[in-house]
């Protein structure tokens, strides 16, 4: 079946239940999405399917076939790129590790809420773990790439 | 000495470390130079620690891991001072295992990041390199022009002289020909001149840091990133008890699995091997293992913490006494105690534990991981695979987190990667996966322990103050505890209380129990600091003390210490209306840090931390946005500790498996944080760990202000 990930079609011929992470990981050698904890925990695996932020570790690659799927390599709409911009302007990152996950959240955020107030930064973001707690510039950033979008 | 070497461009990825002619520099590749348009970049190194490209990069060679704290920026800029560069070239790389070049003067000489030393054992040296790899470049110029080297200004990675003007990389290699100055006639900056250290950035992002780029377009190569063309992965089945071993198994199911192509016993379980990760995992579920429990722990650990706590009737070892020590905390006034109780605690670095290895039996053996000590696994995979030092090449890559989890004396991962690829006698690269169940539910942890305080207050004044502790010793048995020398990480907080109290008693009772431990982010101190600092409050409201007002008194011949609590306590200013506060102060690894914790009680109990405000004085300044980041964060860290976290046994098994029972902190929970930092021309001191220690006792300050309540059990939980 085809898989329709940042744009591109792929061929994806493996197992049923095998997970999205892994695919994009070890077969496309995407390595930008994240493995944090493999029961949908933490949010760092999270890529965007049809827009919405889904997590990479427990979706099985096979049940995605039509969907429209964006991972921090092809993040590209206004918001995506005013995230990165964001995430680059306040020094957002320490290990890294969960910031392609967090970077999805927040573009998925931004993309239906442009102009987030902090409960809604909260709420959106709540369930991506940064174990750095890299929390405050998150919350700052976000705000941050809502001002570059306009 | 000349250590050149040149690279193809088409090399994008750092394929291993060579090492180079008798001095023993090494070199790897320049991801930086991968540019098919540039052509082949010529590596120069101006001593161990600077390599100058012909494309103009000067790139710092790191001995110290970069797992989040910023030490690929904070190295960088102290040599970047010093060699007169410009920002926009510097560069950095992780240093090859080598403790002679690389060896970290406060791990005794041994590779190793941690307590915090990065920045303060580097600092002399690291002037030194810049210093000396300018001198050789101002040479090579006053050589190529034939002018006298007085004449050669450098600046901005730029040598002039009258009319002549070249770039560092243009000349790199004939610096790197001649013999490097005498370190003695080495002249450094005044701090006046600097042109990076202590500043701060600009909106156009100088000095930000450098692993940002890498990080926010994921290019950064993480060890679990690293996949080498027929890479098998494995994951191991460990015994679900500590101490348990392998009585028998049954690899039928495992092997029924497609994909799998290995099941091997290793010392300390069963691996499973596959063709991607996805497979080994169901392998390993398939997998049927009987235990050999006869010799596992089988305790739980609140058992074990009763058993602490027997303890505690007698004294343990002293580890500080003042005026009459423990007789003090008899006579006039009252005396009050508690025991706080403190859990074992998971490091849970976002990036499981993982590495790659790759065995060539009787020949080599290279080794990617994101190491604390590389050289220290590195022997641990010589020892296994009887290999010759010189024949294990360890990369190390940017780490996904760590809190302490990647410094392990034993090399855990190293010894269990090695065990595999000796079992599977190389046949292909093996990646070693740790899953989240692993990490939570294997170890190591920051120990469980119980501090029995005890104070004698009479007369408005604290009298005298005891501090027992039982504990598992972190240090015992590794290479930095001399035999019969104190653990000091188990008293590191308690023995140095700065307060002015006429009888200090601390005490400790070195605790034998087969849980794994390790050193966790902060240390000692990530009980120490709770203990003495809530039990402070606890006590000064007992005398009827303002508990700050009480600190700055006791803390009347501790500049740096009343110095961050001034400040702190002045910038977060009035208490708002509606909300509670706490303060807290504490020294360690070198830097004083006071945190006031703003704290909302709800008319439910809940509790939420909004605000907290944080002074840091960590001697002079190298990177301030990299400090503040540090606070930020310690401060998150600290307070997921004591709002959720508990690592709990049952019947010698963990309970916890994963983050939805771990319970770490999330962004609903994250106080908005304000940092200041106190101006100083002091050495510079550590920041990683420091931030942590205060959280704790601020936030149960606050709580008890608002209930009265001692807070001695922890996590906290939900409600005050």
């Amino acid at each position: 079946m085809k898989l329709n990930i940042n744009g591109k079609d792929q061929e994806y011929a493996g197992e049923e239940d095998r997970p999205l992470l892994w695919y994009l990981r070890e077969d496309l050698k995407m390595t930008g999405t994240k493995f944090g904890c493999g029961v949908a925990a933490c949010g760092a695996c999270t890529v965007l399917v049809d827009g919405q932020p889904t997590r990479a570790c427990i979706t099985p690659a096979a049940s995605l076939e039509g969907k429209k799927i964006t991972t921090i390599e092809g993040l590209d709409t206004p918001a995506g790129q005013a995230v990165q911009k964001a995430w680059a302007e306040l020094d957002v990152v320490q290990c890294g590790w969960c910031q392609s996950g967090q970077m999805l959240a927040a573009t998925a955020l931004l993309t239906t809420t442009p102009k987030p107030s902090e409960q809604q930064i909260t709420d959106g973001m709540t369930s991506n773990i940064c174990r750095c707690a890299t929390y405050h510039r998150i919350r700052g950033a976000v705000a941050r790439a809502s001002e570059i979008m306009g | 000495m000349a250590d050149t070497a040149t690279f193809s461009p088409s090399r994008r990825f750092v394929l291993g470390v060579v090492g180079f002619g008798a001095a023993g520099f090494a070199v790897g590749c320049d991801l930086r130079a991968a540019d098919a348009t540039s052509g082949p970049v010529a590596q120069n190194m101006l001593g161990p620690y600077v390599r100058v490209g012909s494309d103009n990069t000067v790139t710092v060679f790191l001995r110290h891991l970069e797992m989040g704290q910023g030490v690929s920026t904070g190295l960088t800029t102290i040599v970047a001072e010093e060699i007169d560069a410009d920002w926009s070239q510097m560069r950095f790389e992780h240093s090859p295992a080598d403790d002679k070049l690389y060896g970290n003067p406060a791990f005794g000489g041994m590779m190793g990041t941690g307590g915090s030393t990065a920045i303060l054992s580097s600092w002399e040296q690291l002037r030194a390199a810049g210093a000396s790899a300018r001198e050789m470049l101002r040479q090579a110029a006053a050589k190529k022009w034939s002018v006298d080297a007085s004449t050669v200004t450098v600046a901005k990675g730029e040598m002039t002289s009258g009319n002549h003007k070249a770039t560092f990389g243009e000349l790199a290699a004939e610096a790197s020909a001649l013999t490097p100055p005498d370190p003695k006639s080495l002249k450094y900056k005044e701090a006046s001149a600097y042109e990076f250290i202590g500043k701060e950035r600009d909106p156009a992002k100088t000095l930000g840091r450098l692993d940002t780029p890498g990080k926010v377009h994921a290019t950064a190569q993480y060890a679990l990133d690293y996949h080498p063309e027929g890479t098998l992965t494995a994951v191991i089945a460990r015994s679900p008890k500590f101490g348990g071993k392998v009585a028998s198994f049954d690899d039928t199911g495992a092997k029924a699995v497609a994909g799998v192509t290995d099941v091997v016993q290793v010392p300390n379980g069963v691996a499973v091997v596959a063709t991607n990760f996805w497979a080994a995992r169901k392998g390993r579920e398939a997998l049927k293992v009987t235990w050999d429990d006869s010799a596992a722990e089988k305790r739980s650990s609140d058992v074990m913490l009763e058993d602490y706590r027997k303890l505690l009737a007698k004294p343990g070892l002293e580890a500080r006494k003042e005026g009459k020590g423990v007789a003090g905390l008899q006579g006039a006034g009252q005396v009050i105690t508690a025991d706080f109780e403190f859990p074992f605690l998971v490091h849970a670095p976002m990036e499981p534990l993982n590495c790659v290895i790759e065995y060539k039996p009787g020949e080599s053996c290279s080794y990617h991981s994101g190491s604390q000590m590389p050289t220290n696994d590195q022997r641990a995979i010589f020892t296994v695979l009887g290999l010759k030092p010189e024949q294990v090449t360890v990369v190390t890559h940017v780490a996904g987190g760590s809190f302490g989890r990647r410094a392990t004396p034993d090399a855990d991962l190293a010894t269990e990667a090695a065990h595999l690829a000796k079992a599977l006698n190389g046949k292909a690269p093996v990646k070693l996966m740790w899953t989240r169940e692993d990490d939570i539910r294997t170890g190591k942890y920051r120990p469980m322990n119980i501090h029995r305080m005890t104070a004698r207050v009479n007369n408005g004044a604290i009298e005298a103050w005891g501090d027992r502790t039982a504990i598992q010793s972190i240090m015992e048995g590794t290479p930095f505890l001399p035999p019969g020398a104190p653990d000091f990480s188990s008293i590191e907080g308690s023995n140095d209380i700065a307060y002015a109290i006429p009888n200090v008693s601390v005490d400790v009772h070195l605790v034998k129990n087969p849980v794994p431990i390790l050193w966790w982010r902060s240390v000692g101190h990530t009980h120490t600091a709770y203990a003495k600092e809530h039990f402070f409050d606890v006590a000064a409201r007992k005398a009827g003390k303002d508990p700050v007002e009480l600190r700055r008194a006791l803390l009347a011949k501790e500049p740096r210490q009343l110095g961050v609590l001034n400040l702190a306590v002045e910038k977060a200013g009035p208490v708002p209306a509606g909300k509670s506060r706490g303060v807290a102060v504490h020294h360690s690894f070198s830097s004083y840090v006071a945190e006031v914790a703003d704290v909302t009680v709800n008319a439910d109990g809940t509790f939420h931390v909004d605000r907290v405000v944080c002074a840091v004085d960590c001697g002079t300044v190298i990177n301030p946005d990299i400090v503040r980041a540090q606070m930020e964060g310690g401060i998150g860290y600290g307070l997921s500790a004591i709002l959720g976290e508990a690592l709990t046994i049952k019947d010698g098994e963990p309970v916890q498996s994963n983050f939805y029972d771990y319970n770490v902190l999330r962004m609903a929970q994250m106080p908005k944080v304000e940092v200041f930092i106190v101006p100083s021309t002091e050495p510079p001191s550590g920041v990683g760990e420091p931030g942590v220690p205060p959280i704790g006792p601020a936030v149960a300050n606050a709580l008890l202000a608002s209930t009265g309540k001692t807070y001695s059990k922890l996590p906290l939980g939900t409600k005050a």
